[in-house]
């Protein structure tokens, strides 16, 4: 479903972010990438649907070529869904208006429909009764679910998550990671960055290990916490797993 | 200083058909709010275009807007108006000129001299304050817009728009005031708006002091009316928590 082939990133002349990355997400996988800060993470997430421009090699997704000049971006990019570490709803538009407006605007879906498929997501993501509120009036943890939700609503064929709990009190984490596990269950193709090592271990299919722009792990999720091969993955493992880290 | 004040100058007539003096401001009153008015349907959409053109992606587009704003903040509006009402005419096609200089009754010709030159001239400074209301925004907005598969038309008719808007309501509103007192520089050309009658009032009359207190209660009433409008339209509009929002 989402393929890089041989991908490099620079950010300038010096920072090589992304270094000749091979990877294949299949059809209804669950790919939590982790790593230590400043290793391409984020960056990685964001290049699938170009948020972030590449300089070499290719990425694909669903057979599209997303780096080719002859792709039409924004097609692909809603088919992509994307959710945000710091939530980015609009501020000006109600909850139900935040997750209309793509499908009005781009699948140019009657706001009927547009409406009563809103409905339906917010049933799924448990915030039925916010769908007037406005964005500033709910919790953290609402608001990640309300932005999943936007993301659904497009009906995307692979969802992303650029470190979608790290924003938030931790009392709320749970229920945004109880909504994505859900979404994992339903067969969605998702790849995940989170520190979150709990839903790597339950839900993920695989784990990747990143670090400085490599790939260094790529294994299921328990040879990665029971038996990582890299002494940067046996680190990162101590240190996130340590008590004193929570 | 002793003076003797008559304000009961401005019921009496002024000799001119059964025209009272008091006539003359409410005529003058209404040039000054067409004046304005058209001059900022003008200053708000061209301002709109150039505030979005200086905040796209690429060199061209703002660069063309920020040597725009340059040109127009960075010349007198009076130096402007004349260029506009007494060379621009000369440059127009032969045919054109003759329409403006002859046919056209010559308070419509100002009349429109004067909407351009304030048009363009505060669409200048409009197009700033869209400027900085659209960067104020945080980059989440676009980037959550481009994740949806939005494009950029999309993008500022639906995401950033609706909201610099909203942020920039309070500078916006005194440059819709500013309008109303800049027009009167109408007067310099000939154009009867409420200070070129106040002018003429106060030399019929010799009640100058009368004149100019009864202008300046007009532009100060006029400008509150807009100012608690403009509150209002803040209020009506405004969104809890706006801007409040952050993250990339």
């Amino acid at each position: 479903m989402i393929r890089f082939s041989s991908v490099n990133k620079w950010y300038g002349r010096d920072h090589h972010v992304l270094k000749n990355l091979n990877l294949e997400v299949r059809q209804g996988e669950v790919v939590v990438v982790c790593g230590p800060s400043g290793s391409g993470k984020s960056t990685l997430i964001r290049t699938i649907n170009q948020l972030e421009p590449i300089n070499d090699g290719e990425i694909s997704v669903g057979g599209i070529v997303v780096n080719d000049p002859k792709t039409d971006i924004n097609t692909l990019r809603a088919e992509v869904g994307f959710v945000f570490q710091h939530f980015n709803l609009y501020p000006h538009l109600s909850v139900l208006d935040n997750i209309t407006l793509a499908p009005i605007q781009v699948k140019k879906m009657s706001r009927s429909a547009a409406e009563k498929l809103a409905m339906e997501l917010l049933e799924r993501v448990g915030l039925a009764n916010k769908r007037d509120a406005y964005p500033s009036n709910l919790s953290g943890g609402q608001q990640q679910r309300v932005a999943i939700a936007r993301g659904l609503a497009m009906q995307p064929k692979v969802m992303l998550f650029d470190e979608p709990t790290s924003a938030l009190d931790p009392e709320m984490i749970g229920e945004v990671l109880g909504v994505m596990q859900k979404l994992a269950e339903s067969g969605m193709t998702m790849m995940v960055v989170t520190h979150e090592m709990g839903f790597a271990r339950e839900v993920a299919d695989r784990v990747l290990f990143l670090a400085d722009g490599e790939i260094l792990e790529d294994t299921t999720p328990e040879a990665f916490f029971t038996a990582p091969k890299t002494d940067r993955a046996k680190q990162f493992l101590r240190q996130i797993l340590s008590p004193m880290h929570g | 200083m002793h003076y003797n004040w008559d304000w009961g100058v401005f019921f009496h007539s002024t000799g001119i058909g059964s025209e009272i003096y008091l006539d003359w401001f409410i005529k003058g009153l209404g040039w000054t709010i067409a004046l304005s008015l058209a001059g900022w349907v003008i200053a708000l959409l061209l301002g709109t275009v150039l505030g979005v053109m200086r905040t796209l992606p690429g060199k061209i587009l703002p660069k063309i807007a920020a040597v725009y704003v340059e040109i127009f903040r960075n010349i007198p509006l009076l130096v402007q108006l004349f260029v506009w009402y007494f060379i621009v005419p000369d440059l127009l096609p032969q045919g054109l000129q003759t329409w403006f200089k002859q046919d056209l009754n010559p308070a419509t010709s100002a009349f429109i001299s004067v909407v351009i030159c304030l048009g363009l001239f505060t669409a200048a400074r409009v197009c700033e304050q869209v400027r900085t209301g659209i960067q104020a925004l945080p980059k989440g907005q676009t980037n959550a817009a481009y994740a949806l598969g939005l494009r950029v038309p999309q993008i500022y008719k639906e995401v950033l728009l609706p909201q610099a808007f909203r942020i920039i309501i309070p500078p916006l509103t005194s440059e819709f005031l500013n309008i109303f007192k800049n027009s009167s520089v109408a007067s310099l050309i000939g154009l009867m708006e409420l200070l070129a009658q106040t002018k003429q009032t106060a030399e019929f009359t010799a009640n100058l002091f009368e004149a100019f207190t009864l202008a300046t209660i007009i532009y100060f009433v006029l400008n509150m009316g807009l100012m608690l409008f403009m509150r209002w339209v803040e209020k009506r509009v405004r969104v809890p928590g706006l801007i409040a929002l952050g993250g990339k």
